[in-house]
């Protein structure tokens, strides 16, 4: 269907103007970079426009314009800002030469649906760029972090050196402060001893919750549920203040249990919510067939009803892991020197000393969250493949 | 009821198993929680004082806590709990006056508490004047001052504080302290009032105006810092000309650094900064702590310190023991605040004035922001 679409070159009256206006946000950038966005806009829209006009009417060959463009823009970078620029330069002139002539030979009406007007058309392409526009948005704060942690100087600054990728500009020397620091290793065991035992806590309390829960003959359900998923509701603050005078009186603070069950608690709430939402689609009577099979209910828990709603209760844990590992508020109040978790170092850190150190943890961080959101998602197609499968 | 039993099971075991550990070794307890300003400064008093004090009492553990920054806040929380957990404080002495005004520092006698200097000089004319408050134990005098961005200021650098209002010679971004003290008094020696009378004006509703006013033809190009790491980072990546900081990191950023930085000593302010001992220890820790302080404060030790940081020891007697920096091994002398060549023109920290008038010019100071 989509192939049948018609497609026929555009009048110099459409693709120009457009060309200008994509210029002109690309001139924005470039302009604000260099003191005036306002003469960026202009020049950028002007030089994009005459550019159109030239590679379609003058030149004509779109290898040829398309190279020509590439190389050019790279040139103008490197003379206005060093390698970095003319990496940026010829990004920009990959995307104009790609962009006049996609519009010139009507190429991008070949993917949509032949019957959607101007209008849609248009709306159908600025939806796609808003939604990149919002990816980019999202992801740059942490993209910059990730080279700016291998910086050779105790700034948090892209310097000379870095942008000209001289090797003398980067260092492993901040990873090597991480790995070698006493305090910072003392708050990596810390968070590696208080985290797992905050999970295992919140999973066997939090599993146990959401089965009850979803026994039909439960009293009150509604209520105990909202009192159980409270933490997740009641502003932090709130909840440290009151967990640091209980925990201070029957003493608790500054324990290690005690944070690891200030922890659980924050940390129950998601595996309530996964397991009930997977228990959603677990079938009952499976528990009454093993019954029938003589199964006492642990064995039937054990046996028949935990590997089925396994994925949810893994990722509540791994929900409650997190929880517990980027938690500073509670182990603030709940901890004391001794309990200096990972978070606490690195809001010390940061507020009394702006070190690169930060933005090293903060990478392998990153790393190790992408692991473990990798392996939620994984589970959670194992778990949607599985129910695809279950009777019902 | 079962959950209830279980806690307090558990927490009268962990108590037991605190008096245990307190009984077992006589009568002083064997670990210290030092609570500091984490960084380069917490590093010196390690260095100087923790780490040998640790090798001559083997037994001895101590353990920082870098909270120095909230330490009214949390000793208030603590004292209400009834569960103090710091043993010594590392507050400056605003903070040092507000916490014994409360009761929630411990009171003491310098000549009975502090050793005496190796001449014999008791504590209390050795610290002399710095013992700004009953529960206040100085360890360092340092300033806050301007440094600049030396590639930012052409050929005429700057070298009085006014040069800060000046636009016209130094275009470009400074940074302030995001509160009125010493902004207010640097603004008011800039708008032509006598240094002797600063307060005087600035005790009147129409100096603190006046200020502001100063303030003001400046505000447009002014970064406001609230941490003491902000203006060296801010130095570094050249987005201001010159900011206000304390003087140590400063020293850090030119000294060790090598940024492209110098300072501006003009009118900088100095204040201090030293231990309280919290009000309320149990015996065995109060012990400990005691035996520490003495020795962490002595004239040697406070001496050392000045190798790993540019501040000045409080104590007359450590002034000529100043040395080098123990990793650079250049001498620290002319990098001290009090150093006669940086100190031509200095404020002494108004702590009664600030004392009476900090919340009404906060105030002001904050609508001022916010216009």
């Amino acid at each position: 269907m989509v192939a049948l679409t018609p497609i026929s070159r555009k009048p110099v009256s459409f693709y120009v103007p457009v060309t200008a206006a994509a210029g002109a946000v690309a001139g924005l950038f470039v302009g604000t970079a260099n003191g005036s966005g306002l003469l960026g806009v202009v020049i950028g829209a002007v030089v994009m426009a005459a550019l159109a006009f030239v590679l379609t009417k003058v030149v004509r060959n779109e290898t040829i314009s398309r190279w020509v463009t590439l190389i050019g823009l790279a040139v103008v970078g490197y003379f206005m800002g060093g390698i970095p620029a003319m990496l940026i330069g010829a990004a920009f002139g990959w995307f104009f030469g790609w962009f006049v002539f996609w519009l010139y030979e009507g190429r991008y009406r070949a993917k949509v649906a032949p019957y959607l007007t101007p209008g849609q058309v248009l709306w159908h392409f600025t939806f796609r760029v808003i939604c990149g526009a919002i990816f980019v948005f999202l992801i740059t704060p942490i993209l910059v972090v990730m080279p700016l942690s291998f910086n050779a100087e105790n700034f948090f600054t892209f310097t000379p050196e870095m942008l000209r990728f001289d090797p003398a500009g980067y260092s492993l020397k901040h990873y090597k402060d991480f790995f070698n620091s006493s305090d910072w290793q003392g708050a990596v065991w810390n968070s590696l001893k208080i985290a797992p035992a905050a999970t295992l806590l919140s999973v066997s309390f939090g599993t146990l919750a959401a089965i009850g829960l979803s026994q039909p003959h439960v009293p009150f359900r509604r209520a105990i549920m909202a009192v159980l998923i409270s933490p997740m509701i009641v502003p932090l603050i709130i909840s440290a203040a009151g967990m640091y005078f209980f925990y201070s009186r029957v003493g608790l603070q500054g324990t290690t249990l005690g944070v690891i069950l200030a922890h659980a608690a924050l940390g129950i709430p998601f595996v309530i919510i996964t397991v009930t939402a997977t228990l959603v689609g677990f079938d009952r009577s499976l528990t009454r067939a093993a019954a029938n099979m003589g199964a006492n209910p642990v064995t039937t828990f054990f046996r028949v009803q935990m590997p089925l709603i396994l994925p949810g209760v893994i990722s509540g844990g791994l929900f409650a892991f997190i929880t517990s590992f980027d938690e500073v508020v509670v182990v603030l109040f709940v901890g004391s020197a001794g309990q200096k978790t990972l978070p606490w170092q690195m809001f010390t850190g940061l507020r009394e000393q702006i070190s690169p150190t930060i933005l090293a943890v903060a990478t392998i961080l990153v790393g190790i969250s992408i692991c473990l959101l990798t392996v939620v998602e994984l589970l959670r197609r194992r778990s949607e493949r599985l129910r695809g499968m279950s009777p019902g | 009821m079962k959950f209830t039993t279980t806690l307090l099971a558990s927490s009268a075991i962990v108590g037991a198993g605190t008096l245990a550990f307190a009984d077992a070794h006589g009568n002083m307890a064997k670990e210290m929680t030092l609570v500091s300003w984490g960084g380069a400064y917490q590093s010196s008093q390690d260095k100087a004082y923790v780490q040998p004090y640790l090798g001559m009492n083997s037994d001895v553990s101590a353990v920082w806590d870098e909270s120095s920054a909230e330490a009214v806040a949390k000793l208030r929380a603590m004292n209400e709990a009834g569960n103090v957990t710091w043993d010594l404080v590392d507050v400056v002495a605003a903070d040092a006056i507000r916490l014994c005004d409360e009761g929630l520092a411990m009171e003491i006698d310098a000549d009975e508490v502090l050793a005496a200097a190796p001449d014999g000089t008791p504590a209390s004319e050795d610290f002399g004047d710095l013992l700004v408050s009953d529960c206040f134990i100085p360890q360092i005098v340092y300033s806050t001052t301007f440094g600049y961005r030396t590639d930012m200021v052409g050929d005429t650098p700057p070298t009085k504080i006014c040069d800060v209002f000046d636009l016209e010679a130094y275009p470009g971004k400074r940074a302030l302290e995001k509160r009125p003290i010493n902004n207010m008094e640097w603004a008011l020696l800039c708008d032509g009032v006598e240094k002797a009378d600063v307060y005087d004006v600035l005790a009147t509703p129409e100096g603190q105006e006046k200020a502001l006013a100063k303030l003001g033809t400046i505000k447009d190009s002014v970064i406001w810092w609230s941490a003491g790491a902000d203006t060296p980072q801010l130095l570094a990546d050249g987005e201001i000309v010159m900011g206000s900081t304390y003087n140590g990191r400063l020293f850090s950023v030119i000294e060790e650094q090598k940024q492209p930085v110098a300072m501006l000593w003009d009118a900088q302010v100095f204040d201090l900064d030293g231990w309280i001992i919290p009000a309320g220890l149990p015996a065995d820790r109060l012990a400990r702590v005691m035996d520490f302080v003495k020795f962490a404060t002595d004239t040697q030790r406070l001496a050392d310190q000045s190798q790993y940081i540019s501040y000045g020891p409080a104590r007359l007697s450590s002034a000529p023991m100043v040395g080098k920096h123990a990793d650079l091994g250049i001498d620290m002398a002319p990098h001290m605040p009090t150093d006669p060549k940086n100190a031509e023109n200095t404020f002494l920290y108004n702590y009664e004035f600030w004392a009476d008038y900090r919340d009404d010019i906060d105030a002001k100071f904050q609508a001022w922001l916010a216009q």
